[in-house]
């Protein structure tokens, strides 16, 4: 064979592997095209036999979403996910740094601790969580998920905030010890900037986790604290199959994860593997 | 080149040392450096290990909250019953096959997906951001999109396009139940594991390729026996935290065939969910949470030796 027909072969080999990757890649994305192209439909359009393809894009839906009182579930979603977020990351950075840069006695027992509890299967919780919560009366109270998607995220943030903390040269801090800097000083104005990175990673997490959490907003809010996906479910079965407007509300909702998630492809794997791969 | 795993490990066997060799530290020292992880901690047991205690405790008595005067302590007679329970065990087998089937049919793809980004080509970057949207979208909102838009039986895309083939229309959620979820959750599933295989693709040593490519290895040799092995903790990873993730699943069970017909597609959440939140039976509940406890320990406890083995034994 001459060279010129192998690098012929490589080349078509090539596109072959570019067309077939496009192909894959373009099925993956059609749900949510599909989605997308359906929340601009008119109702009739939306359900029909065949599927309408072209049509003229609406905005009906989407305003019908958002007049439809959709902003009391909004602003739980945001609070419910806001304040959590930034409870993990005050409860998690100083637990990271404890397990870290001056660790306590028995490292790999906490962290494994913190880990064993993602396992802990949320159903078999959630019994003692709705009565304890019902006695407590707090249920429907936005708080309550407050406090679950924190004890939800911290194990994922201990583990990445270290991994982190662990990639700061030691000379870094052994400088700033020298200079005589204190605790708070060498934390505030050394380690934080450092791992500033890492923080933002963290809170993405923290964020795609709580915003999309379904389970305990089911079961413990009503109609004062119920949060974005309680709406998505409540569009589905009162009103029966609107369709288009189903597609509009859930692509609002997944809106922000999505956009979130694409500006920052790079932390997502470090996050979603805990910091265990870079 | 390596995960920070790996240097989490000689991380803490650095840490673990440093403290040996500090055994004299002073006790105000050791409360210092405890003071910023306690409040973690203490947050972490009580919200998550104090429920789990009250669990136990609940699947000792016959509470019903439906007979408020039957919250007697009953002893194991909850787990009794599960024993006896034939849809306890179908569920349970429901959650195997839902976990596995998606953990290794994303994986597959998985690696697929990542081996064909790995390579230069026009509109790389188009082409991953589209790959991983699935995952970011809500898992409420798939539920939807998939029961509603794609596997409707009358106007569903996916009857539609089966029909141009000329095969006729199922109604996928009461037909196929468990083939429909496992559907939605590979489709979201799928980005996740093809990250982490790409992200250990891309720490690949390239001299070793090169130097294989050089030995004259064909692609496939070079596959098998260079690049599958330094993939295999990456791999490892997915799996474990795909299934820890993906046997909790409830969304998708809840939304697009609420567990039927019947009981033919409910795994054990959504089991134990019905029994407390439809059945008011909160000891029976309890129970059955305390026995999924269990076996998530056992199989967790085991799944983790091995990564961790993996992990330690090699570099």
């Amino acid at each position: 064979m001459s060279d010129v027909t192998r690098a012929y072969r490589r080349r078509a080999t090539g596109g072959v592997l570019t067309t077939l990757t496009w192909l894959l890649a373009l099925a993956f994305f059609f749900p949510v095209a599909w989605m997308a192209a359906t929340a601009f439909k008119q109702e009739n359009q939306a359900a029909s036999d065949p599927p309408t393809w072209f049509f003229t894009p609406t905005l009906d839906q989407f305003r019908a979403v958002i007049e439809g009182g959709s902003a009391v579930y909004v602003a739980n979603s945001a609070i419910a996910t806001g304040v959590s977020t930034v409870l993990v990351l005050l409860l998690g950075i100083p637990a990271a740094y404890a397990l870290s840069i001056r660790p306590v006695e028995k490292v790999s027992d906490v962290l494994f601790f913190f880990i064993s509890t993602k396992m802990l299967p949320v159903v078999a919780v959630i019994v003692p969580i709705y009565v304890v919560a019902g006695q407590l009366k707090v249920l429907d109270n936005i708080w309550t998920l407050v406090v679950l998607y924190t004890a939800m995220n911290l194990p994922i943030a201990v583990w990445m905030m270290r991994s982190f903390f662990l990639e700061v040269p030691g000379e870094v801090l052994e400088a700033a010890s020298v200079d005589g800097a204190g605790l708070m000083r060498t934390l505030r104005s050394v380690l934080i900037p450092m791992v500033a990175p890492g923080i933002a990673a963290t809170a993405l997490i923290c964020v795609i986790f709580s915003w999309n959490e379904f389970f305990f907003a089911l079961n413990l809010t009503a109609s004062r604290a119920a949060t974005v996906p309680v709406l998505i479910v409540s569009t589905m079965t009162s009103e029966g199959l609107f369709l288009a407007r189903l597609c509009a509300a859930a692509l609002l909702a997944s809106l922000p994860v999505i956009l979130a998630g694409w500006i920052a492809q790079k932390q997502l794997v470090r996050g979603l593997s805990m910091g265990a791969i870079k | 080149m390596s995960t920070s795993t790996i240097d989490r490990l000689e991380g803490s066997r650095r840490a673990a040392r440093a403290a040996a060799a500090e055994r004299t530290i002073s006790k105000a020292e050791g409360w210092r450096r405890r003071g910023p992880l306690l409040p973690a901690l203490i947050f972490t047991v009580i919200v998550t290990q104090l429920p789990f205690l009250v669990t136990i405790w609940y699947s000792l008595r016959g509470q019903n909250l439906l007979r408020p005067g039957e919250d007697i302590f009953v002893g194991l007679s909850n787990y009794i019953d599960i024993a006896q329970d034939s849809t306890f065990r179908q569920t349970a087998l429901n959650s195997v096959v839902i976990t596995l089937g998606c953990v290794l049919v994303a994986m597959v793809l998985g690696i697929v997906l990542a081996l064909l980004l790995d390579r230069p080509f026009f509109g790389r970057g188009v082409a991953r951001t589209m790959l991983i949207t699935p995952f970011l979208v809500m898992p409420v909102a798939t539920s939807v999109l998939w029961s509603v838009a794609l596997l409707n039986p009358t106007y569903g895309l996916f009857n539609w396009v089966l029909g141009v083939f000329g095969i006729e229309a199922v109604d996928w959620t009461s037909t196929y139940p468990i083939i429909a979820i496992l559907m939605a959750l590979v489709w979201q599933w799928t980005p996740f594991m093809m990250l982490l295989v790409l992200a250990g693709l891309q720490a690949q040593a390239k001299d070793v390729l090169e130097a294989a490519s050089v030995d004259g290895a064909g692609p496939w040799r070079t596959f098998r026996s260079i690049t599958l092995p330094h993939l295999r903790r990456y791999i490892e990873l997915g799996v474990l935290l795909g299934v820890i993730y993906v046997v909790n699943t409830f969304d998708q069970i809840y939304l697009m065939t609420a567990g039927g017909p019947g009981t033919a597609s409910a795994n054990l959440p959504f089991y134990i969910y019905q029994r407390a939140f439809l059945g008011f039976d909160i000891g029976q509940a309890a129970a059955m949470g305390v026995v999924v406890v269990i076996a998530t320990i056992i199989v967790a406890s085991a799944a983790l030796r091995l990564i961790f083995r993996s992990f330690e034994v090699k570099e």
